[in-house]
């Protein structure tokens, strides 16, 4: 879907208000005093989204840097990267695909650590009572979200846990599989599916539907990696950003949003 | 080419001939109405078919998705026959295709109705043949060109879709997995072998497919008395 950003074409108005923005721009660069404020674009996991966004937002308001963020698959974004998108910082939902960064030369060696542990809950809107595992043995449901496990840890994690309980092979027919795990919780809170794995961190905000956290020793740790991108690399607030997701600030935002 | 490639093909076959039979059937009144009638609302209801020509799928496969799920009329429909929702059902996939490919389909059969003006209707009308014989008789035989464009695109559209089929489909191997969504994972999980020849092969069905088009357009035109 393309932008159309120079749709209109407004004569006189459009000059004044672009001589404006030049001498606004030009007020900015020359005023003294002013720390020189840069921007980070920061590729991220979709389960990390609205922390990201509130870390985002924290972080320029302690900096005045100011961080711009694209959402999707790691997968989806992993490729964008390879195949050179402008990021300087990428905000995975596994270690896999940093670290694939850093060996293809795409990533800054070194900068990678796990910025946050992602939990997993089967979550329903309404449709059934999510009580336990007991819920998924009793199977009353038609449909079962999962993220599609080749693409998104979570959906990875979601398969492990069925495995863990037995009860894989008997749910496959009921498994709808969401492109990651945004499109996953989108499936559950419309109630085409009547329950789903999705990030613990979706849900974390609102009292609606009923949920289960999933026992953490049902599944491999949902270890989310972060890293400096090659692009970043001489970018002073990517590493300033980078800084921030360590520091207690962007924790106590994780901590709410049930990372651990 | 390797077996897995197979179904996601299949699949998307099927549905594209069941979504062209349904939109034929559908869209052949429609463009027929809105050719005869005089009534001057009826470019209002032309505008709602061409919705899908302007909406962004993702609009369309949001409102498909709630319509479809259990609190929307496809729930209501899915109960008849003991289900809960059409989303992630190769119904619920012909049902979105052939909202979305409606336009393709109308717009071509509208012009060919259109073109051969009131005249062989009127003269069939003296003949003492009934609307029903005249329709099926006459009208039907000259707007064939727009009836093979209207089925070929519609054909060629609903293969080509992927926005809508993603958001209702829950990508169900031999199910709702078809072709586009399988290139789709194949190039997120670097499997780009397969996505070329899936690719490939799409890029090759298009050129056809709209060769094919203007072919039939170009025969068409030659015709007209």
């Amino acid at each position: 879907m393309e932008d159309d950003g120079g749709g209109r074409r407004g004569g006189a108005s459009a000059r004044a208000r672009l001589a404006a923005g030049v001498l606004g721009l030009l007020l900015a660069w020359a005023a003294p005093g002013v720390l020189r404020a840069e921007e980070v674009r920061v590729a991220a996991a979709a389960n990390f989204a609205a922390a990201a966004q509130e870390i985002g937002a924290l972080f320029a308001a302690a900096t005045g840097h100011t961080a711009r963020f694209s959402f999707g698959s790691s997968g989806q974004l992993y490729a964008q990267i390879v195949q050179g998108a402008p990021f300087d910082v990428f905000l995975a939902a596994d270690r896999r695909y940093p670290q694939r960064l850093v060996s293809a030369g795409h990533a800054v060696a070194g900068s990678g650590f796990t910025y946050a542990a992602g939990r997993l809950v089967l979550f329903s809107a309404g449709a059934v009572r999510v009580d336990g595992r007991a819920t998924l043995a009793r199977g009353d449901f038609t449909r079962l979200a999962i993220a599609n496990p080749q693409l998104a840890p979570y959906g990875g994690a979601a398969g492990e846990v069925l495995g863990a309980l037995g009860l894989a092979e008997r749910l496959r027919p009921k498994l709808v599989y969401g492109n990651n795990v945004a499109q996953t919780y989108q499936f559950v809170s419309t109630g085409a599916a009547e329950l789903g794995f999705v990030a613990l961190a979706q849900v974390i905000g609102h009292e609606r539907g009923s949920r289960w956290i999933v026992p953490p020793e049902l599944h491999s740790a949902i270890a989310q990696d972060a890293v400096l991108l090659q692009r970043g690399a001489g970018n002073p607030a990517a590493r300033a950003f980078l800084e921030f997701l360590r520091g207690p600030v962007a924790a106590g935002v994780k901590a709410r949003y049930g990372y651990r | 080419m390797s077996a897995a490639l197979w179904p996601p093909v299949l699949l998307t076959l099927q549905l594209a001939a069941v979504t062209t039979v349904i939109l034929l059937m559908i869209g052949t009144p429609i463009a027929w109405w809105l050719a005869r009638t005089p009534r001057a609302w009826k470019e209002a209801v032309a505008a709602v078919v061409a919705l899908p020509l302007v909406l962004p799928p993702t609009v369309l496969g949001f409102y498909l998705l709630i319509a479809l799920g259990p609190g929307g009329p496809g729930g209501w429909l899915a109960g008849l026959f003991g289900g809960r929702s059409l989303a992630f059902t190769f119904t619920g996939l012909v049902i979105g295709s052939t909202c979305y490919s409606l336009p393709f389909v109308v717009q071509p059969i509208r012009n060919a109705f259109e073109a051969f003006g009131e005249r062989p209707l009127d003269v069939a009308a003296t003949l003492r043949a009934t609307p029903w014989d005249a329709f099926w008789s006459v009208a039907v035989p000259l707007a064939r060109p727009g009836l093979v464009s209207g089925a070929v695109l519609g054909f060629a559209h609903t293969v080509g879709e992927f926005g809508v089929v993603l958001m209702i489909g829950g990508n169900i191997p031999g199910r709702t997995r078809v072709l586009s969504v399988a290139v789709y994972e194949y190039v997120e999980t670097l499997q780009w072998r397969e996505a070329h020849l899936l690719a490939g092969g799409m890029l090759l069905f298009a050129f056809v497919v709209i060769l094919a088009v203007r072919l039939i357009e170009r025969r068409s035109v030659r015709w007209r008395p």
